[in-house]
């Protein structure tokens, strides 16, 4: 009993009195409970490819947002475990949880590939070696047609499970997992990791991290390991899910569609692809039920990533968050809004006005 | 087979070097890697092809009003866009990426996907050594070679290309000398997209046109940049025409090759990033590698 007393202390201290924990509660007890109010296959198939994009956005997030290094060719990762898992299921007849893993870790050998130029280039020009990849690996597609399924892909792939519940309760719990586990890798204050500030650092200032002693390289090299090996496992995941691995997946357009949902999100936060995903993806999806919409999706994707880019470069839940939290000046503890002292050290939120 | 490969590598050649030398013009210059250049290439031969199939208005005012209107097109967006988030280059790369794909979007919607042709503005081939080689090809090259010199010459010779090389070395510089720096980026934009255009007007009537006619030659352009040497403008010129032969070469002498031209020049060019970043001839700048 004095457990549950703690324990509901430290949810009301620690979750109801910062707005931002409180709205991602809800939105992952609304997540865990949707079968329960629907089993509309329409709107469960709109939130596992969401959840789905949500762990590509955020590798892309983790590799390009925290670490900075531009990756334009994020497709790559998701592709290469896509056609993996395919292939493996195909001719070894594994099952799926062999395969997406197997799938993730040919990706991770691919992310070490490409990020064996990140260890000389930087900025632009490893966005364009990055973006050169996934069409090099589409030429190879189109010229061995027979193995890769060319144009038309891998298809008669495995189902990931065999209900719609069962798959929708699969990918939740992975994508919650691997955010979590992701949120984790870059967090900069974290007591048990130090990979978060040394990213964070690397991307500030290259060469202060390096005077600090830091070994770049190999946390580079990390950064892209761990970005393919969770774009792989979201690519493992969709091949399973749509049993389809096409050459869809590699082109650019793919990739940008993580640009734009972690730029539109709020980019190095982590949660902000997140957003960037159930809000973009699913407004996506309804405009493409009519036939204008079909027709102008991509229009429609351009100029809202070029508007996130010229009026809204911080994103949308950082300008939302600044709104609803007040950092105390004092302790750095996070208040709502409302409150005009700390909640922890009582000095006025307001800066003394 | 000789000769048709020394040709067509000619004049592959020629249409990336006017596109990769504008490219590396605001490259240069601004520090811009634009990737929505293609983009204007793509426009100019909409453009061409609807004054000349559908207002069927006259071949030559067309083709100058046609690079006209492209380098205006450039400058516009120069000005909506680039010039917002020129700080960082990582933006401007994403922001031309998706003026490429809305420009892509809005001659989709337009036009619809099928590929177009027009008529050779010059009819007629001739046999050069067993040969056959149309007189719009021919063309095409000549004009190439023309307008590249014309671009050397005004870039070497007069004030304002002294103004644009002066700019490329060190804008602070340069503005502490009197030169109008933001002017130069307008000029050389406009510059640049006009030479895209160019390049649209000579191979509307060689290629076909179509929408999604800019995705391969950026792509192309892209590693005869990085082969000659970012922000080296004759590199470029030189880089573009070895892509050329290279992507002749490979769809003339490997079965499925005309998939694979893409990716030939794009391995090259990773080849040349990790072996020798700097290119053929090319400034490398200090602060932007490790």
């Amino acid at each position: 009993m004095s457990y549950l007393r703690l324990l509901w202390g430290w949810i009301r201290q620690e979750i109801f009195a910062v707005p931002g924990r409180v709205i991602a509660a809800v939105f992952f007890i609304l997540l865990f409970i949707t079968p329960l109010i629907t089993s509309e296959p329409y709107y469960l198939r709109i939130i596992i490819m969401a959840c789905i994009f949500s762990i590509f956005a955020i590798s892309w997030d983790v590799l390009s947002g925290v670490a900075g290094q531009l990756s334009l060719g994020h497709g790559l990762f998701f592709g290469v475990a896509a056609y993996a898992a395919a292939l493996l299921n195909l001719h070894l007849h594994m099952p799926p949880w062999a395969t997406i893993p197997l799938g993730s870790v040919i990706a991770v050998c691919f992310g070490l590939i490409v990020g064996i130029p990140a260890l000389r280039l930087r900025g632009m020009y490893l966005g364009l070696v990055t973006l050169t990849f996934p069409i090099i690996l589409t030429g190879l597609l189109f010229v061995f047609p027979d193995f890769t399924g060319g144009e038309m892909g891998i298809s008669g792939i495995a189902r990931l499970s065999k209900s719609n519940i069962s798959s929708y309760y699969i990918v939740l719990v992975v994508f919650c997992v691997s955010a979590f586990i992701m949120y984790k890798f870059v967090d900069p204050a974290s007591k048990f990791l130090r990979t978060g500030v040394i990213l964070h650092a690397l991307r500030e200032d290259e060469i202060a991290a390096r005077g600090a002693g830091i070994n770049t390289t190999q946390y580079k090299l990390i950064a892209f390991a761990v970005s393919g090996f969770f774009a792989g496992v979201a690519g493992g995941l969709y091949a399973h899910y749509i049993k389809l691995a096409g050459p869809s997946t590699l082109e650019l357009f793919f990739s940008f569609n993580a640009i734009l949902w972690a730029m539109f999100g709020s980019i190095a936060t982590i949660y902000g692809p997140v957003v960037g995903v159930f809000i973009l993806y699913p407004l996506m999806e309804i405009l493409s039920l009519f036939s204008w919409g079909e027709q102008t999706r991509f229009l429609i994707f351009a100029l809202v990533l070029i508007f996130t880019l010229l009026f809204m470069p911080e994103g949308i839940s950082t300008w939302i968050l600044d709104k609803l939290e007040v950092k105390c000046p004092r302790c750095k503890l996070v208040n709502v809004f409302t409150r005009k002292k700390c909640r922890a050290c009582r000095a006025l939120l307001s800066g003394g006005k | 087979m000789f000769a048709d490969i020394l040709f067509n590598g000619l004049v592959a050649g020629g249409t990336y070097a006017i596109l990769a030398i504008g490219f590396a013009l605001i490259f240069s210059v601004a520090r811009i890697i634009n990737m929505a250049h293609t983009a204007f290439y793509m426009i100019a031969a909409f453009l061409i092809y609807i004054s000349l199939t559908i207002l069927h208005y006259n071949l030559w005012p067309c083709m100058i009003a046609t690079v006209v209107l492209t380098g205006i097109i450039g400058v516009i967006c120069f000005k909506l866009f680039f010039d917002r988030v020129k700080q960082h280059s990582h933006a401007v790369m994403i922001i031309s990426i998706a003026i490429a794909l809305l420009l892509q979007e809005i001659f989709l919607i337009i036009f619809g996907g099928t590929y177009r042709s027009i008529p050779s503005f010059v009819e007629g081939y001739m046999e050069i050594s067993g040969t056959r080689v149309s007189n719009q090809q021919l063309f095409a090259v000549l004009s190439t070679a023309v307008i590249l010199v014309a671009l050397w010459l005004w870039l070497s010779k007069t004030k304002i290309g002294n103004a644009i090389r002066s700019v490329a070395q060190d804008p602070e510089a340069a503005n502490l000398m009197g030169i109008n720096v933001s002017n130069i980026y307008l000029i050389v934009m406009a510059v640049s997209a006009g030479m895209a255009g160019i390049a649209g007007v000579l191979m509307a009537p060689v290629h076909m046109i179509s929408p999604l006619m800019w995705g391969h030659p950026i792509i192309i352009v892209l590693a005869s940049i990085v082969l000659g040497g970012m922000g080296s403008i004759g590199g470029s010129v030189v880089g573009a025409l070895i892509l050329g032969y290279v992507e002749t070469l490979v769809v003339f002498l490997i079965p499925g090759g005309s998939f694979m031209g893409g990716a030939v020049s794009l391995a090259i060019m990773v080849l040349v990033l990790l072996i020798r970043p700097e290119g053929l001839f090319g400034i490398f700048f200090e602060e932007e590698r490790l």
